[in-house]
């Protein structure tokens, strides 16, 4: 591995950037990067959400052009006016979001652009899907039809396409942009056997990954860009993971679960035996002002079916359910509302925000009654709501509360959400998977957000995926699995063993006090 | 087809084996098979009712009557696949054959009063196609405008007057070259041959990826402003050629917009299967569903139902046709 490494490095890159620089108006994206790829290479490439990764595969594959600095192929100077420039360079592009034309075949979408022609310039279909057919099995893929419309394929089946598509353009280098963001464990493992296969026949690979593991198994060297500057390029032998993520971040990974103390107060939220089909079954717990109460359990365990069963979404087929004292009823998300709840769902996008509309017009959305208490909007109370909202949350948006929701980074829509449902004012907020998708540094800032409204007095559940996330975030686990509690564990006693043997007991430990 | 195969071992070391015949026409061409059978029934079934609805005369007004329906399609198609529309083409028929008809009375040389609408519709829709590709109007917004000009610039000028008096060489739709019927034999010609090079030239197919999926097509590096320029102008070609066979199929023509002439022509593009979301669709399919239409107009007279079902009838058809590419696009699992 190492004699193969330096072998490498002797090996002059085939592609390399140097001082690119790139602005979007008066928003400097990328700030003087160098950069290179060599033939038969894995170089992964790290960065925050809007630390600029994906202007730098635009300018690497045509779709963006720099404002300075010099681009060379195998040390030519080259610049691309399009895709298509950079397609004949040699460099091929697999984007998150695949671009493929659902209508048409896979043996069209592989050669669109650039058929094989016959007499008068006509598409010689018969050489299309036979070079269709031998691209796919070189990636060993025998069992994809070339002539099945895009749209009956599996996301991982198009991914395949999508590499098949770059290889036909004889590509040398392939960039690859979060290509196992939505695959299965089991599609991730024969994706990394053909990312190993292309290297192993030259094909150097630009690897866009979040994900530690994958960048540790495959890449020969890592590179971390942070707000627009390349921060460091190294060979993955002297890095590892606490490094990259500190590097990514600019801070030290303990940084990145602040729960602070707060004071924690009387009662507010009190369920006994409750019970919602297969799901929820028999839950018990308390939930104090000031406090964090952590939901864990494995996926299908139950925890986002208990949190829509408290917000009267599902509503408890049996048990009791107690606010600040006072038995209730809760039968729609409407009277739990009103009894002070609120429900942040997993899904921001589809079940949290109008992306189209403003940040303004999202966060009044939940509380229209208070800010039109006649027939018609009081805009100047609107607006005053937002501003507040917007500078207490540490929202970042170029136009303020004027911009649209979509135009926003992860984190900051999250922040939206979350704003959106403080704005009725309640007195325990449940939170379900706060930070999916979102990046290292916005994390940070809704952990942060959470620790202050706690401070403030707000009883909070928080439903999470992420081990160190509910160790660090809660004051109290609540573990869940198969629909019922099997631990009740103090932020004393919380460490990745405790926490993970409750996830998958089968019987109840101990009831809630 | 041997030598097919042979080139296929040739140079792949896995064969792909050709589809079977049956299955590729269904998953090609599905909604062109539908509407011949439906268009079959529809012969056999009035025909058997009232046999004067086969009558050569009928199947005459239907076909050739009918004719520039269809070739007027073949544009639209191509305009709907490429993700755009046009709602003016009615007004720009009216407005051309006015013109064309207006030469061919005023002794101009026939060969002007045919060639004037082709190239005014191209010129029309050069103006068209560049707002909709360069200054990234919406096209339903550019084409109703359009609409707008020319309806009310032509009402304004000729007052709605008949044009009558046309020369008898202007008259191309009644020629009958080997006993067929002109507009026939255009309609199919033009059909072939547009649905030939949609399939096997790249400029034709890429039509396909501009309207699928703009983004992906920007990304392939194919340049949708240039594709959509051109569409609209082959599209202006057609409305033209649809022109001469509508001006000269009567003695006189009505310097009038044909009533809902837009919407006859865009409902035969999505019934023969153009899905109105762009990407998908043949020329083959709405010339079908154009000749489909006619019958179906034809029929409800020879069975005695009032004219005025026939709109209610197609726009079932649409709404049924509309929901079945919804249904279809829906991606499975």
């Amino acid at each position: 591995m190492s004699s193969n490494l330096e072998e490498q490095s002797r090996t002059p890159p085939f592609v390399r950037l140097a001082g690119i620089s790139k602005s979007f108006g008066q928003v400097k994206v990328l700030k003087d990067i160098s950069f290179d790829v060599r033939p038969g290479e894995i170089h992964a490439l790290l960065g925050e959400n809007g630390a600029g990764k994906s202007t730098m595969i635009k300018i690497l594959s045509g779709l963006h052009q720099p404002d300075g600095g010099r681009m060379e192929i195998e040390g030519q100077p080259m610049r691309f006016a399009s895709a298509r420039d950079a397609n004949a360079a040699g460099i091929a592009t697999v984007y998150q979001e695949l671009l493929l034309f659902p209508e048409l075949t896979v043996a069209e979408n592989i050669f669109l652009g650039h058929y094989p022609r016959k007499a008068m310039g006509r598409i010689d279909w018969t050489a299309a899907r036979a070079g269709a057919r031998a691209l796919l099995d070189s990636l060993d893929c025998h069992d994809l039809d070339v002539d099945t419309r895009i749209a009956t394929l599996s996301v991982a089946q198009r991914q395949r396409v999508e590499i098949a598509k770059a290889l036909s353009h004889k590509a040398r280098i392939l960039i690859m942009d979060e290509p196992t963001a939505s695959l299965t464990e089991k599609d991730v493992t024969r994706l990394m056997e053909v990312v190993r296969s292309l290297k192993a026949r030259g094909v150097g690979i630009v690897y866009v990954s979040h994900r530690m593991p994958e960048i540790f198994a495959l890449a020969d060297r890592v590179s971390v860009l942070r707000d627009g500057m390349m921060i460091d390029t190294r060979a993955i032998a002297d890095a590892d993971e606490a490094t990259l993520v500190s590097l990514m971040v600019g801070r030290s990974i303990e940084q990145l679960f602040p729960k602070g103390e707060a004071k924690i107060g009387e009662p507010v939220l009190d369920v006994s035996r409750l019970n919602h089909g297969r799901l929820v079954r028999d839950i018990s717990f308390t939930l104090k002002r000031g406090e964090v109460l952590g939901i864990a359990g494995l996926v299908g365990s139950g925890r986002t079916e208990l949190a829509l069963t408290l917000f009267g979404i599902t509503p408890a087929t049996s048990g009791e359910i107690r606010v600040m004292g006072k038995p209730v009823s809760i039968r729609t998300p409407r009277q739990a509302r009103d009894l002070g709840l609120a429900y942040v769902p997993e899904d921001r996008g589809l079940q949290g925000l109008v992306k189209s509309m403003t940040i303004n017009e999202n966060l009044s959305m939940a509380a229209l009654d208070r800010i039109a208490p006649g027939l018609f909007l009081n805009f100047a109370e609107e607006a005053r709501r937002a501003v507040d909202a917007v500078r207490r949350l540490g929202v970042r948006a170029r136009a303020g509360i004027h911009q649209p929701v979509g135009e926003l980074s992860g984190g900051n829509q999250q922040k939206v959400v979350i704003a959106k449902w403080l704005e009725t004012r309640p007195d325990i907020l449940i939170l379900d998977e706060p930070t999916r998708g979102v990046d290292v540094g916005a994390k940070a800032e809704i952990h942060a957000m959470m620790s202050d409204l706690a401070a403030k007095g707000l009883a909070i559940i928080m439903i999470s995926s992420e081990l160190p996330e509910v160790i660090g975030m809660s004051d109290r686990i609540l573990v869940m699995n198969n629909g019922q509690v099997t631990g009740m564990i103090d932020r004393a006693d919380a460490t990745p063993e405790t926490v993970g043997a409750a996830m998958t007991a089968q019987t109840k430990s101990k009831e809630a006090a | 087809m041997a030598a097919v195969q042979t080139s296929i071992s040739v140079s792949a070391h896995k064969v792909q084996r050709p589809r079977p015949l049956f299955a590729r026409l269904m998953s090609d061409y599905g909604q062109e098979c539908v509407i011949i059978a439906a268009i079959l029934l529809l012969f056999v079934a009035v025909g058997l009712y009232n046999p004067r609805f086969l009558s050569a005369s009928n199947l005459n007004t239907i076909f050739a009557g009918n004719a520039y329906i269809a070739v007027a399609a073949i544009g639209m198609s191509m305009v709907i696949i490429t993700g755009h529309i046009d709602v003016s083409i009615g007004a720009l028929i009216g407005v051309l054959a006015t013109i064309s008809g207006t030469l061919a009375v005023s002794g101009y040389p026939v060969w002007m009063a045919w060639g004037a609408p082709i190239l005014l519709g191209m010129a029309a829709n050069f103006v068209v196609g560049w707002l909709v590709a360069y200054a990234r109007i919406p096209s339903i917004v550019v084409t109703l405008g359009m609409m707008s000009i020319l309806r009310g610039g032509l009402i304004s000028v000729t007052g709605g007057t008949w044009i009558s008096g046309l020369p008898k060489a202007f008259m191309i739709a009644q020629w009958k070259p080997f006993g067929l019927p002109f507009p026939i034999i255009a309609m199919v010609v033009l059909t072939l041959i547009a649905a030939w090079w949609m399939r096997n030239f790249p400029f034709g197919r890429s039509l396909y990826a501009v309207g699928g999926n703009p983004e992906a097509a920007k990304a392939t590096g194919l340049s949708s402003e240039r594709r959509v320029l051109a569409v609209f102008v082959i599209h202006g070609a057609f409305a033209g050629i649809a022109t001469i066979l509508f001006a000269t199929q009567l003695q006189v023509i009505q310097s009038t917009v044909p009533p809902n002439l837009e919407l006859t022509v865009i409902t035969a593009a999505v019934i023969g299967g153009v899905s109105i979301l762009g990407g998908s669709g043949t020329v083959i399919g709405s010339t079908l569903a154009a000749i489909l239409f006619a019958a179906i107009g034809s029929a409800l007279i020879f069975v005695n139902v009032s004219a005025y079902w026939l709109r209610a009838v197609i726009g079932g058809l649409i709404l049924i046709t509309v929901l079945a590419d919804m249904i279809r696009r829906r991606p499975k699992t």
